[in-house]
């Protein structure tokens, strides 16, 4: 426990859920994360640089992350979370000049390898991103798009009403599945888009800051959803808010920007990777420290 | 700040004395001036009125002197100079309608395919695209007669030397149009959010699942009022089909591969309107009542139609 | 746990598939070149190029013919001329009144019903300039002999030419009202701060911002105007007339176009070569006034958006 007494509400607040999953942590039944390097391995990164046109947005990522886990990047802005978390499920792929460097192996095998289907991938890694964007169709039909386009079209109604039971929304719609999904609220809207990328079951869903649009109510409820969600996926997300991170991720990658010598470049480089209790409360790296503790934005 | 209660009174003074100036400097407006932005609002409203009068005056004109000729017979007659009391449109207005239909039949097709190549797959950056691109914006201004005479050089003879059919005309005008089409379609492609492709491929479709499962029926509405709208533009189009073979005095319902010749309704009309004689000048201003008429349900019809679906997002 | 990548043969064959019919445009273009070409160059195999380009008589049916066409040029040029000085003021001063004085309301309806003139067949603008504005405006109100006198013939170059403004109003106005809409208020309201009176603001701000999207629209009308057919060959006839009186009847390059295809002509002879060299004349013109209209559309877009 650092001697500081942090400056601003946020750090601390941090800090507090921190010390209180803590105290949850060494109970019997959450013992299983205590070893993590037995844990089976989702995804590994070794020396990850990914660059746009050339010009690097981060550079030299290594980091492993773990089965059922939720793994929260965390960040100032710029420091390129997205565009790592988009590597994970090839969404850089489509951004035409677009480069991913360095070993990105996922359950061992070479994400990036020459005879890899993107396409496969993302059915295995879903994501869901920053803005909700339901299709415009039916309730039903948004999460039915997945499976039909999958060719997997027996029990299209099981499936339906096992994703949305999944994402906590089925008993909020399942009077008005043939409705518009552009008539749900937001944080409805979100859970759908969870729900949608359930249903093709994935093995690992990445978020890319799934609550920033939301309002708190709708927010506290995707975060408890996470925690019931990783009993059977693996979950990254990316999040710029802090006390989330505390609150939902076993653990914690702090990236940071850093600039080259005349100050033109800028790429994020990850600056420490651990359990989270240890990222809020007990980080081995000042950086990360003024971080969590607020000092720096 | 100091206490509010000592500045409330200077303030309240500032202001007044402020708005007594500026509405003093108003109200001294120069005459000139006044009357001047008043003669020039005047003008701004008589330039509409004279456009407005025009296109009023034109309808008018056409109603009033196509009026008598009104009747069934117009629908159920062929063409005749001899008899101008019992002539109608009868092949023309089924030339027509067998124009369009040819016309749509190519122009769905083509025209979404190109737009969908432009907006979805096209490199922007590689000078071939960009080439096509101002192609079709070039296309789409070159006189319609330029067509007849591609058309007649190319369709009628030349390399597909089809003859002067009626295939041959719908062609003609299918590449005349071509280029509102696209233009109409990739606006409409290009309306859907991005944020709709991103969702789909995250969740392991393919580009072309996508563009077929979430864009297009997305933007079907925004092409559906282009192909009409384009549509209405062929129909009134008679340049063109005068070099490729709409000749005019056509007595028999004319079909798309016969080769005894064709009419449509807009090269009947002129061939009407360019007789002296009164009886034939009604004739060509009901034809024209019938097509304006039909336009303008059409054009009414593809704002409706895009009022109604247009998806917001 | 990844499958290995699969063909995906379906995707490959729809991409080309959609390709072609993107090229498909580069092709139309590509043919209508080609079409001009070959029988433009067998014409000026007989008809010597200086004759053609600078003579002013346009008479193919004597004998010897004469292949001049400044003739028809100049009856193009005629009516083009007449339709601008008609069209431009309307067309402005109609986009000036929707774009600054309208009320919103106003806008919305006077706008589609301007479109509608966008809309009307070129027959029908024809037969209106033909049968009424020649005989119940032009004729009647025309200064007695000025000009030669409108009275008695039945082709005006001046018909052809309000007819043709008509329908290029909607061109000028809508293209032009786009571009004063698309100026951002801030200069407006700059301008309004500074005590300037709304005529001010209209002529000396927002015109002025608006400049390259009004010329895109003049030139872009101007095409419309040497392109256009079927109207002036109702009203303004079929004498290739190298004048440009507008009380005398001329022949522009389209009605010489659409008069001689569909006559009784042989492929191979002079007179049907001499369409294709026409027609070359006119895309050529054409061509250059919309590239340079396509350009300024995409500058003042850049400039707002």
């Amino acid at each position: 426990m650092t001697q500081d007494e942090s400056r601003t509400d946020t750090g601390r607040q941090a800090r507090e859920a921190a010390a209180e999953r803590a105290a949850i942590a060494v109970r019997p039944e959450f013992q299983r994360k205590a070893n993590g390097s037995s844990k089976e391995k989702v995804f590994e990164l070794k020396g990850v640089d990914v660059l746009y046109g050339g010009v690097a947005a981060v550079k030299g990522i290594s980091m492993d992350i773990h089965r059922k886990d939720v793994t929260a990047l965390i960040g100032p802005s710029g420091c390129g979370k997205s565009t790592l978390l988009r590597c994970l499920n090839r969404m850089n792929d489509l951004i035409p000049n677009a480069e991913v460097q360095g070993e990105l192996l996922y359950h061992g095998e070479d994400l990036y390898g020459p005879r890899v289907d993107p396409i496969q991938v993302r059915k295995l890694i879903g994501m869901v991103f920053q803005k909700p964007n339901p299709f415009p169709k039916s309730i039903y039909d948004n999460v039915a798009f997945g499976p039909r386009v999958l060719g997997r079209k027996d029990d299209l109604d099981g499936t339906v009403e096992k994703a949305l039971r999944s994402a906590a929304l089925w008993d909020e719609v399942k009077d008005r599945l043939e409705n518009n999904a552009f008539g749900l609220s937001g944080g409805q809207q979100q859970r759908l888009c969870i729900a949608r990328c359930i249903a093709v079951e994935p093995d690992t869903i990445l978020m890319d800051e799934p609550c920033s649009a939301l309002d708190p109510i709708s927010t506290g409820k995707i975060e408890d959803l996470m925690v019931e969600l990783k009993e059977e996926f693996s979950i990254v997300i990316v999040t710029h808010n802090m006390q989330q991170a505390a609150r939902v991720s076993d653990r914690t990658a702090f990236l940071m920007v850093e600039l080259d010598a005349d100050e033109d470049n800028r790429w994020g480089r990850l600056v420490e990777y651990e359990e989270t209790e240890k990222i809020f409360t007990n980080p081995s790296d000042r950086r990360t420290e003024d971080y969590v503790s607020g000092k720096v934005g | 700040m100091t206490e509010p209660g000592a500045t409330a009174p200077r303030n309240r003074l500032a202001v007044a004395g402020a708005r007594a100036t500026t509405v003093a400097m108003l109200r001294n407006q120069p005459r000139r001036d006044i009357v001047l932005n008043a003669v020039f609002a005047g003008m701004l409203l008589l330039a509409i009125l004279i456009a407005l009068a025009g296109l009023v005056a034109l309808l008018a004109q056409a109603f009033v002197k196509g009026a008598p000729a009104l009747s069934t017979d117009l629908f159920t007659n062929p063409p005749s100079t001899a008899f101008p009391e019992k002539a109608g449109f009868r092949p023309a207005i089924i030339g027509s309608l067998e124009l369009i239909a040819g016309v749509i039949l190519f122009v769905l097709p083509v025209g979404i395919g190109a737009a969908i190549y432009l907006e979805e797959y096209a490199d922007k950056s590689k000078w071939w695209n960009r080439l096509i691109e101002v192609n079709i914006q070039n296309l789409a201004a070159v006189p319609s007669i330029i067509y007849g005479i591609l058309g007649l050089a190319f369709i009628v003879r030349g390399p597909l030397d089809l003859g002067f059919i009626l295939a041959a005309g719908s062609l003609t005008l299918a590449l005349l149009v071509l280029p509102m089409v696209i233009i109409a379609a990739r606006e409409a492609i290009r309306a859907v959010p991005d944020s709709i492709r991103q969702g789909s491929l995250a969740l392991g479709a393919t580009k072309w699942q996508t563009i077929r499962s979430q864009v297009l029926p997305a933007s079907i509405p925004g092409i559906a009022t282009g192909v009409i709208l384009a549509v209405s533009r062929a129909l009134g189009e008679t340049a063109p089909l005068l070099l490729v073979g709409a000749t005019v005095f056509v007595t028999f319902d004319p079909t798309p591969f016969g080769s005894d010749g064709y009419s449509a309704m807009p090269v009947q009309i002129f061939n009407y309107a360019v007789r002296p004689q009164e009886e034939f000048q009604t004739l060509a201003a009901a034809g024209i009542i019938v097509m304006l008429v039909v336009l303008l349900a059409m054009n009414s019809f593809a704002i409706w139609l895009r009022n109604r679906y247009e998806q917001r997002w | 746990m990844l499958q290995s990548q699969k063909p995906r043969y379906g995707e490959k064959a729809i991409q080309g598939l959609l390709a072609a019919c993107g090229i498909l445009s580069v092709l139309t273009t590509t043919a209508i070149v080609i079409s001009l070409i070959g029988p433009t160059i067998g014409f000026f195999e007989i008809v010597p190029v200086d004759e053609f380009l600078f003579g002013t008589d346009w008479t193919p049916q004597f004998e010897p013919p004469s292949f001049g066409v400044l003739a028809i040029v100049a009856g193009t040029l005629n009516v083009a001329l007449w339709a601008m000085l008609f069209a431009i003021p309307i067309g402005l001063g109609a986009a000036v009144y929707l774009s600054e004085y309208a009320s919103p309301r106003v806008r919305k309806t006077v706008k589609p019903v301007l479109e509608i003139l966008a809309g009307i067949p070129t027959v029908a603008i024809g037969f209106f300039a033909a049968s009424f504005i020649l005989p119940e405006i032009i004729q009647p109100l025309w200064p007695g002999e000025l000009l030669g006198g409108a009275v008695g013939k039945p082709f005006l170059a001046l018909a052809g030419g309000l007819g043709v403004g008509l329908m290029i109003v909607p061109i000028i106005a809508s293209i032009s009202e786009d571009a004063m809409s698309a100026v951002p208020n801030g200069l407006r309201e700059g301008a309004y701060a500074m005590g300037a009176t709304k005529m001010k603001v209209a002529t000396r701000v927002v015109f002025p911002a608006a400049l390259s999207g009004i010329v895109a629209s003049v030139v872009l009308a101007i095409s419309r105007a040497v392109g256009e057919t079927m109207i002036v060959l109702l009203a303004a006839g079929s004498t290739p007339n190298f004048t440009l009186n507008p009380v005398e009847p001329i022949q522009a390059m389209t009605a010489y176009i659409g008069v001689t295809a569909t006559g009784d002509i042989s492929t191979g002879s002079l007179d049907y070569k001499s369409v294709f060299s026409v027609g070359t004349v006119l895309f050529v013109m054409t061509l250059a006034m919309n590239m340079v209209s396509i350009r300024l559309v995409r500058r003042y877009r850049e400039v707002y958006e």
